[in-house]
């Protein structure tokens, strides 16, 4: 997954993760089984525009936060 | 009583705004002035129309084309136990002009649709959110930034809820920007569908009632860039920060969506997620005639555990559609299956999961529903 193989450590919606260094929030929600779904993705309590994705890379310690859209009312 | 004037009954009904320096008689002024439009009077907008109208807030639009039931009446504050069956609109006057008869209620007793919106919606201040499904929401919120209205967004799940206000006024980020596309048909379930704890909205509308006056009295940070999220079963607030996405569709600086859509189109409402033969099935009529006869049929319910707890048929055995594939075994082989689920939905996919796996299975029409309504008018609907 990446360049070197080494991992980081990162939390998904506060579980434990490994994915590979410097994977982009595109390739990590495809490893998460998120690919091509519509979810929003938070690094540290930050949104990451959806144009962002490909340029965003995941770092050790990040905090990921994925949110599925809710339409109740 | 003029609009820029307050009288004495008002002045005393709102002395104890009046005593607030951020509020004083100019801001109760404002809020007197400050049109509002509730978007639904269901669960977030019944508890964001009672602190409005009680707080002077008004004219207060309404917009709903729905009519109170019964399943309804455990969130949606705004309707009492005898408003079963009425307009939501008509319960709400009533209930906001008993409250407080110097605000003046507007009810608009329409479904909110591309053609409607933007006049609808054009005569307010601040418009609040408070639909129960994604084709209104990404309407409201493409009418908001196309008229440049601030949105307060409210929304919520079970023991969870989410708050926003999309303010285009401030260059603030929309609901595009957090969501461009809604998820496919099915995939997210409605309050309807997976239930939703009765005080939540309680708790959600009233932090949208707290935006929309601050919004007014231009006092505060309201929440413009933050995403609030409120879980009730851990009892936590926590938010994360919104961006504006310069590629957004709507509100980017190339926007490619520049007048409304065709909304139930854009989240492919009605549209099946893998078109397929229809299956065999049969009315609850014809069902009620094969119940009086001899039992010659396996009756398959395959709707949740709990949802059994509400209502059943005599009878059934339950398998829910999740575990059907792995628990085929335990359906008898010999005689015909006759599957059903709630509305007949569920049902229609037990029913080809099981005749490509050998059986003869039949869907009943409309599900228990169908059967509550038509058959038996003393079974509990939900
Ligand atoms: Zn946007």
């Amino acid at each position: 997954m990446s360049q070197d193989g080494c991992l980081v450590k990162i939390l998904v919606n506060g579980e434990p993760q490994e994915v590979g260094l410097n994977v982009s929030v595109d390739g990590l929600l495809v490893s998460l089984g998120y690919g091509g779904k519509a979810v929003a993705v938070a690094v540290n309590r930050d949104f990451v525009p959806r144009s962002s994705y490909p340029q965003t890379r995941i770092q050790e310690g990040d905090e990921i936060e994925i949110l599925a859209p809710m339409q109740g009312g | 009583m003029s609009q820029s004037e307050l009288g004495k009954k008002e002045l005393e009904r709102y002395s104890r705004h009046l005593l607030i320096p951020e509020v004083g008689r100019g801001g109760q002024l404002s809020l007197k002035d400050g049109k509002v439009l509730l978007i639904g009077a269901g669960g977030l907008g019944s508890p964001a129309a009672v602190y409005l109208a009680s707080a002077g807030v008004g004219p207060l639009g309404i917009v709903d084309f729905d009519r109170v039931e019964a399943s309804n009446l455990h969130r949606q504050i705004l309707h009492f136990d005898g408003d079963v069956g009425k307009k939501k609109t008509e319960s709400a006057r009533e209930t906001l002009t008993q409250l407080n008869p110097h605000v003046q209620v507007i009810t608009h007793d329409t479904r909110l649709h591309k053609e409607n919106a933007l006049s609808i919606l054009g005569d307010y201040d601040v418009i609040i959110d408070g639909t129960d499904n994604f084709p209104t929401r990404y309407l409201v919120n493409d009418a908001c930034v196309l008229l440049g209205k601030p949105n307060v967004y409210g929304s919520i799940f079970r023991f969870d809820g989410q708050a926003s206000v999309f303010d285009p006024r401030g260059d603030g980020p929309c609901y595009r920007c957090l969501y461009p596309e809604p998820p496919p048909p099915g995939v997210v379930p409605s309050c309807a569908e997976g239930g939703v704890l009765g005080v939540l909205p309680g708790i959600i509308g009233v932090i949208q009632a707290t935006e929309a006056i601050k919004i007014i009295l231009g006092k505060g940070d309201t929440l413009t860039g933050r995403l609030l999220l409120y879980n009730a079963l851990e009892m936590s607030f926590h938010e994360l920060k919104l961006r504006k996405d310069p590629h957004c569709p709507l509100c980017g600086t190339n926007p490619t969506v520049t007048e409304l859509i065709d909304y139930e189109g854009f989240c492919r409402i009605g549209e099946s997620e893998e078109p397929a033969e229809a299956v065999a099935s049969l009315t609850v009529v014809e069902l009620k005639e094969k119940m009086e006869g001899e039992r010659s049929f396996v009756l398959l319910d395959v709707r949740e555990s709990h949802e059994t707890e509400i209502c059943q048929l005599t009878g059934s055995v339950l398998i829910p559609l999740g575990q059907l594939a792995n628990r085929m075994d335990e359906v008898p082989r010999a005689t015909p299956v006759i599957a059903y689920c709630k509305k007949g939905i569920r049902g229609e996919k037990a029913v080809r999961l099981l005749n490509e796996a050998g059986f003869t299975a039949t869907n009943l029409e409309g599900g228990i529903i169908a059967w509550a309504e038509q058959i038996d008018p003393e079974m509990a609907r939900y």
